[in-house]
């Protein structure tokens, strides 16, 4: 087990490095920040010394080597566009973000799992076939789209809820949390229900196939053959037995759903980091992009190997399994 | 027994809670509301010479000299000015001002304060390359002297913010934001000045809240209208608009062209628009002997004036205007518009809009078949740049110039069309002249281009012609305002005359607001919030 743990740590240790690095080569190309921050009355002169001071001028070796420095110790560098330190901007924006992520989250899984569930028992009814061809929209409209469109109609028509913002929050050290105020549920209403539309379609349509193929299985059969009740058949039998899959797509929706996050957040103003992302690539604010890859890696990476423990955890037969092939 | 909530009860609950929550929003009075696209990103008015930061955070700091709803000068922290010398400026200061903290402004405050704009971290001293020394002569009096004779100084110094020399020692302030530092500069976060307004509470790129200064020196003769105002930053143009038409916002800025007519057409809503100061404009190479991406080998097109003037009859501005830009922008034959000091109407004419006369000059030049070249272009810098240069392009394949356009952000345009690089054929730029006189948009683009000087540090394209260079000194040492003007306008007519730029039009200026919403617009693009009244 340990072995399996610092195994996967090393993996992950490495897919960081190579994020941080490919996203160095790729700050070549986003443009100069200089330009942003000297204004245009700086001469020549200033802004050659502007880029001599930040380093802009060493190769992209030198420039990785010094960012991975800081990183050790725990260092993200200074913002251009805001001339505070990137980790302080980041201790902001992330609450916002996890937040909205986590909201999202258990609306999609509150809602898909159920209508999953709904749409299998009744393959035929036509509420459940209105809900697959909803669905299907779900997965297939862009998120600005349906953003913009729930703000129209939400707050610009009816006026009921925020267009953008968090609303009230309330700091808990240095959490802010919007969860505790009237205001902040209102706003983050909107967002949550964007980012969680697609979410919502994937895991309904995941759980009505799991279901329908579950249901199918000999187990259920021999069930419904005794006498057992429909509903200890569905609920107790087969709901157990589709957890596994879909609590691992679930989590690993998880991580898209804190990247997918910039477009949500850009459409709602929502402060987070997806939105700190996009107001950094207009400045070419290259220390705070950087930082934003490499965390966004961390929670793909920290996401997985939960899940991997989570799936050893449920499924006995799967640790077995890894037993014989000693972790590979 | 307990009783039990049925429920509908709960219903009644709930819906309360919403009403007592929308009471709450609408309570508030006097709370002006606002939103930009971009952030101040520093309280600090040295962090960065960009419009909307100093625009911004000069509602709490205050120049010697400031500006008027009509853009003219008037006195700020300085009662009076005048030229005791062709190279001194002396300035007589406002007594019985104090900073927010309390404490009195002073000549001390002036000397350290032009000395915390040129020194290191600050990024807006360089318009102020002209002064050499900054003296106290007492309390109230200080001495401003210059390199030269500069006429204009009191416009230079209306971007020039007053802060206190004890605030910024205490707070380990006195130089401006170091970006190589890892902390925070004091400044950023928190203001110490001494204009209408005094900083609540700023949360970065999310909410900034701006109270009424009780005690501001010019309250008796300029009341401010709104006892709060809360910023807020809306990136996304449409959640901009939606806010605004939504009620939770008075005013935004900047209104995307698409939706102006929107805007105006919903009941409640008003649209405030004006001329802006900066104009846009095409630049071409003409110093390089070959063009960059070019089919001519050996010679460089651009060098001809004929050349020049054919891409300019090519170019039919007048849709441009009214196409690309809705209408919302101004023709314009000069680099400078009429808010700006020196601009004279007899000389805003176009070339006229004439294809068949391009192509003869195209092929008086040797070209008949035209060329091809390529072209930079901003995508995210002036309003709707990247749609005017493919206008420009399908223009120009009218007369047989092939244009390989390349859009692209504004860090990466910069980058490649700066100098020392200045690596561009033919190029979309627009410029602000920051002290709205003529004189800084001739040194920025006409001027012979001087490594190490601020001569033609905008003029990418390398244009020269020493009689305009030889105007550029007269004016910088004319101090009659009158036969300054003249001179100006005799150095544009030469500009003009040689094909050196193509100009495009003047951007207009578009504000949203509510109907109950009043205010000042000038065409810089300054948002006053003392000028704001809420009926």
């Amino acid at each position: 087990m340990i072995a399996f743990l610092l195994h996967r740590l090393c993996q992950g240790v490495l897919v960081l490095l190579a994020i941080a690095l490919i996203a160095f080569a790729l700050f070549n190309y986003v443009g100069d920040p200089v330009s942003g921050i000297a204004g245009q009355d700086a001469g020549l002169a200033d802004r050659a010394r502007l880029r001599q001071e930040l380093g802009l001028d060493d190769g992209v070796a030198i420039r990785f080597g010094r960012f991975v420095a800081g990183l050790a110790r725990g260092d993200f560098g200074v913002s251009y566009q805001e001339a505070r330190p990137v980790g302080q901007i980041i201790r902001e924006k992330l609450p916002a973000t996890l937040e909205l992520s986590a909201v999202a989250a258990l609306i999609a899984a509150a809602a898909g799992v159920p209508l999953g569930i709904y749409t299998a028992l009744h393959r035929r009814g036509r509420l459940a076939r209105a809900l697959l061809a909803l669905s299907l929209m779900g997965v297939s409209l862009p998120t600005f789209l349906i953003g913009i469109l729930l703000i129209l109609v939400f707050s610009v028509w009816l006026r009921w809820l925020p267009s953008f913002g968090r609303g009230g929050v309330v700091a808990i050290g240095w959490w802010t949390t919007g969860l505790l105020t009237v205001a902040g549920w209102r706003a983050i209403l909107l967002p949550a229900l964007t980012l969680a539309l697609f979410q919502t379609a994937l895991i309904m349509r995941l759980v009505r196939a799991e279901m329908i193929e579950v249901l199918r299985a000999d187990f259920i059969r021999f069930g419904r053959a005794r006498g057992l009740t429909a509903r200890a058949l569905n609920f107790g039998h087969a709901l157990k037995n589709i957890l596994v899959p879909v609590i691992t797509i679930g989590g690993l929706q998880l991580g898209s759903t804190i990247a997918f996050a910039i477009i949500t957040e850009t459409v709602f103003q929502w402060p987070g980091m997806g939105l700190m992302f996009i107001q950094a690539v207009t400045f070419a604010d290259i220390p705070i992009m950087a930082a934003y890859l490499v965390l966004v890696g961390l929670f793909f990476v920290t996401i997985n190997l939960t899940t991997d423990l989570l799936y050893l955890a449920i499924d006995p037969r799967l640790r077995v399994e890894r037993a014989r092939i000693g972790f590979g | 027994m307990t009783k039990k909530t049925t429920p509908g009860h709960r219903w009644q609950a709930v819906l309360l809670a919403i009403f007592i929550g929308l009471l709450c929003r609408t309570a508030a009075a006097a709370t002006f509301r606002w939103a930009n696209d971009g952030d101040p990103n520093s309280m600090d008015p040295y962090a960065r010479q960009e419009t909307f930061l100093l625009s911004f955070d000069m509602n709490m700091y205050e120049p010697l000299v400031r500006r008027d709803d009509k853009l003219a000068l008037e006195p700020g922290l300085a009662t009076g000015w005048k030229a005791i010398d062709p190279t001194t400026w002396r300035f007589t200061l406002r007594q019985g001002v104090r900073f927010h903290d309390g404490t009195p402004f002073t000549s001390d405050d002036v000397v350290f304060s032009w000395g915390r704009a040129v020194g290191p971290g600050s990024n807006i001293g360089g318009a102020l390359s002209t002064v050499k020394e900054v003296r106290k002569i007492d309390d109230y009096t200080v001495d401003f002297i210059t390199n030269g004779p500069n006429p204009i100084l009191p416009d230079y110094l209306t971007t020039l913010a007053m802060m206190s020399k004890t605030w910024c020692t205490q707070h380990n302030a006195t130089h401006a934001a170091d970006l190589t530092k890892e902390e925070e500069n004091y400044a950023a976060r928190n203001e110490n000045g001494t204009g209408p307004f005094i900083l609540r509470r700023r949360e970065p790129d999310v909410e900034t809240v701006l109270a009424k200064n009780p005690d501001w020196w010019d309250a008796g003769e300029h009341p401010v209208g709104i006892d709060e105002a809360v910023f807020t930053r809306i990136q996304n143009a449409v959640t901009r608009v939606s806010a605004l038409l939504s009620s939770e916002l008075d005013m935004i800025y900047t209104v995307p062209p698409q939706d102006i007519e929107r805007i105006a057409a919903t009941p409640g809503m008003k649209i405030w628009r004006t001329a802006e100061l900066r104009t846009l404009f095409l630049g071409m190479d003409q110093e390089r002997p070959e063009l960059l991406e070019s089919n001519i080998k050996g010679k460089n097109p651009f060098k001809d004036r004929r050349v020049r003037q054919a891409v300019y009859q090519a170019i039919d501005e007048e849709a441009i205007a009214k196409k690309v830009m809705r209408g919302y922008a101004h023709p314009t034959g000069l680099l400078i518009g009429p808010k700006v000091n020196g601009y004279d109407p007899a000389l805003d004419t176009r070339y006229p809009y004439d294809p068949a006369a391009a192509r003869n000059l195209l092929a008086e030049a040797g070209y008949p078949e035209g060329f091809e070249l390529g072209m930079d272009c901003p995508n995210n810098r002036y309003v709707n740049d990247e749609a005017i240069c493919e206008a420009v392009v399908a223009m120009l394949a009218r007369v047989g110039i092939k244009v390989d356009l390349r859009a692209q952000t504004r860090a990466k345009f910069f980058a490649k069309i700066n100098g020392p690089r200045y690596e561009t054929s033919f190029y979309l730029l627009g410029w602000t002249p920051a002290t709205y006189d003529g004189l800084d948009v001739l040194d920025a683009l006409a001027a012979t281009r001087r490594a190490g000087s601020r001569d033609g540090f905008y003029n990418f394209g390398s244009y020269s012609n020493p009689q305009v260079d030889k105007l550029i000194r007269d004016i910088q040492g004319e101090s009659d305002a009158g036969k300054r003007r003249e001179l100006i306008g005799d150095a544009l007519r030469l500009v003009r005359d040689d094909v050196a730029y193509i100009p495009l039009h003047q951007q207009v200026v578009v504000w949203a607001s509510r109907d109950a919403v009043d205010l000042a617009q000038g065409g810089d693009n300054y948002f006053q919030l003392r000028y704001v009244r809420l009926k």
